[in-house]
């Protein structure tokens, strides 16, 4: 019983990788459809690319694509940077798995996004120019606050792209027969070309062809599945409990969950994380105004929540069709372990499925599909780490604002190219290392650091400096150290054997503690500069509410 | 912003109208998805079997229909508030703005 609550704890990990394949991961033969396939995106891709590198020509265009991006462009933009291949592989992995339980983690996927739109979306549009921390430091003190915010950013891009890089290098090799460090390379370059030459509109444009090509592809695998049986999910259900190995078990929640603290933490760390991953922030800048900011949500609530459904089916269709199928055993794996291992490990449930529904050639599709979701994740993360440190750090800390456009693009391109060579760098040295824990990480720190920040400095007058600077701060350290000594990082990387912390995720606690320190450091600052930011409030409250002054679209 | 126009705005019937309004609707959404979503967290903490729960006489249970309609809910929500936001309070918003020349 212990092994079984074991194996699900491992699955949840392995989803929240996005995309980083656990264990050993086995070079498989050349695949030639998908390699065609692939180079036909990528050949695709630069040529939008080299359209959209001739208009960005402005800061403006390079950030947020001159804000002429239209509502359901940009839903369709934010469900291609948020549905990684994580979601899309590891989602149907986990419901091959263990069932049930793989809904429960795409709910928490999903509910984050309305609240953004309730309460997040419209206010940021109106405040913001290029990122979040535009909004954060709108009546602050520049230098600290956005010293701050650009820490907290960067951190969190760094870490998703680490993940990201490790997930490719890895499925890379299993789906193209390329070794490791190829692929890591390949991608990096792929992304540094997409980020400098195109800006904002190359990628999201990239992420747009992605979206339309994974909804598709896995419409069409959940259409193939369903059709086999009348399109009759009772009959599907009826079929995967009979053939899989728990049973019936698969169709209620199983050990995903286990107590209460761990179960609010992790919903926490989802919802409030979403709303503070600065990559998706910043897709908010690049349109018109508040009411196409609302339209992306709710396109992108719908493109994103139709997704998770198709996966869920996927990953019945795979009981279905994938377990017990001798075609993609581990023939090897069951000789030593006995049950029936698959191919490449279960996050392949859902490639192995592509080829049982549509033979070779879908599964060339899939895997080209993959890989370019993988791209696109990888493009959007980077620009929005190349901002914090181009417009935040170098742009309004270093020089004070006093710096011409054309020398503030020239700086975002080269942390472009900066980003893009540490991500390769620090994905190849990471190739061997478990780093499950990585976006876990990423998005506790955007819930705990970058979310209260941001949150307050929209809704709270009596919001200072120091409370958000003190913070912010304190925000990103708790969730930082009670990861490294919770059971993620204490037992399963540095191998003790009991964690100091007891939750694997920390968000209840250090986004708690981030609250109350920006209150407490607020409350008691009583200099004349915190007069004067309380006293802002009122005048930044009406742009946020009316967008009376925000940054208009230009022309395009 | 000038201080003044800070003022004319603040004072201004409809801009108090368009705040309190919109306030109130979208923390109200927000708390019927927190409501929602927490209320399904926690009875998976604390009796999951209650999601076991088979729907008729086959295999399916009640925990598909209910994780389903939760995506199906939030996507409605965001519906309901793009519709009222994008007539009613940009009616308002606008109002602001006019009543500003």
């Amino acid at each position: 019983m212990k092994k079984i609550l074991l194996s699900f704890m491992a699955l949840g990990a392995m989803v929240f990788a996005a995309g980083a394949l656990e264990g050993e991961v086995q070079k498989q033969p050349l695949n030639v459809s998908a390699i065609i396939m692939f180079l036909v995106f990528v050949a695709g891709t630069l040529g939008i690319t080299y359209w959209a590198a001739k208009r960005t020509k402005t800061a403006k265009d390079f950030y947020t694509a001159g804000g002429g991006i239209t509502g359901f462009q940009n839903g369709l933009a934010i469900a291609g940077d948020y549905m990684s291949a994580a979601s899309f592989l590891g989602i149907s992995a986990l419901v091959y798995g263990a069932g049930y339980d793989g809904l429960i983690y795409s709910i928490g996927f999903l509910v984050g996004w309305p609240v953004i739109l309730f309460l997040v979306s419209e206010r940021l549009r109106n405040l913001g120019k290029y990122t979040f921390s535009d909004v954060v430091a709108y009546r602050l003190k520049q230098g600290p606050i956005r010293s701050m915010a650009a820490s907290g950013a960067i951190a969190t891009v760094v870490l998703y792209l680490i993940a990201q890089m490790v997930g490719a290098g890895q499925l890379i090799q299993l789906l193209f027969g390329l070794p490791y460090s190829w692929a890591v390379v390949l991608v990096g370059a792929l992304m540094i070309m997409y980020v400098t030459f195109g800006g904002m509109l190359a990628t999201t444009w990239v992420q747009i062809i992605k979206a339309c090509l994974l909804l598709a592809g896995a419409t069409f695998m959940a259409l193939a599945v369903l059709a086999h049986f009348g399109f009759s999910f009772e009959a599907l259900f009826a079929k995967a409990v009979e053939v899989h190995p728990k049973g019936e078990a698969i169709m209620s929640p199983g050990g995903l969950v286990s107590d209460p603290v761990s179960a609010i933490s992790l919903g926490l760390a989802l919802m409030l994380g979403t709303a503070g991953l600065p990559h998706i922030l910043m897709r908010f800048f690049t349109v018109a105004d508040a009411k196409e900011a609302r339209k992306s949500v709710f396109y992108a609530t719908g493109f994103i929540g139709y997704f998770y459904i198709l996966t869920f089916t996927i990953g019945f269709g795979a009981i279905v069709m994938v377990l017990n199928n001798p075609e993609y055993l581990d023939l090897a794996k069951q000789a030593i372990e006995g049950g029936a291992p698959i191919l490449g490990g279960n996050n392949m449930a859902a490639v192995h499925l592509s080829h049982a529904v549509g033979g070779n050639f879908f599964l060339g599709f899939i895997s080209a599909v993959a890989f370019a979701t993988i791209l696109a994740v990888v493009a959007g993360l980077t620009l929005a780490g190349a901002s914090a440190i181009s417009h935040d750090l170098y742009a309004n800390v270093f020089m004070k604002g006093k710096v011409d456009e054309a020398k503030e693009m020239k700086v975002s391109k080269m942390a472009t190219v900066g980003l893009g060579v540490i991500a390769i760098l620090l994905g190849i040295a990471f190739e061997k290392q478990n780093i499950a824990f990585l976006v876990g990480l990423a998005f506790a720190i955007a819930a705990s650091a970058n979310f209260p920040v941001l949150f307050l400095a929209m809704f709270w007058k009596k919001l200072t400096t120091r409370g958000a600077v003190i913070g912010g701060f304190i925000g990103l350290l708790t969730t930082v150290i009670l990861l490294i000594i919770s059971p993620v990082i204490w037992v399963e990387v540095l191998g003790y054997t009991e964690a100091i912390f007891p939750y694997k995720h920390p968000a209840l606690f250090s986004v708690t503690a981030a609250f109350i320190a920006i209150w407490f450091f607020s409350v008691t600052d009583k200099s004349d500069d915190a007069a004067r930011e309380i006293e802002a409030f009122d005048a930044q409250d009406i742009r946020s509410q009316t967008g009376i002054g925000a940054e208009g679209a230009s022309a395009h | 912003m000038k201080k003044e126009t800070v003022e004319q705005i603040k004072n201004d019937p409809k801009y108090q109208e368009l705040v309190s309004k919109r306030s109130r609707f979208a923390w109200t959404l927000s708390i019927v998805m927190l409501v929602i979503y927490y209320g399904f967290i926690l009875v998976i903490a604390f009796d999951p079997s209650l999601l076991g729960t088979k729907l008729g006489s086959g295999v399916t249970t009640w925990g598909i229909p209910i994780g389903v309609g939760i995506i199906v809910i939030a996507f409605i929500l965001t519906g309901v508030y793009v519709k009222r936001a994008n007539t009613e309070f940009d009616d308002l918003s606008r109002q602001v703005k006019e009543a500003l020349k």
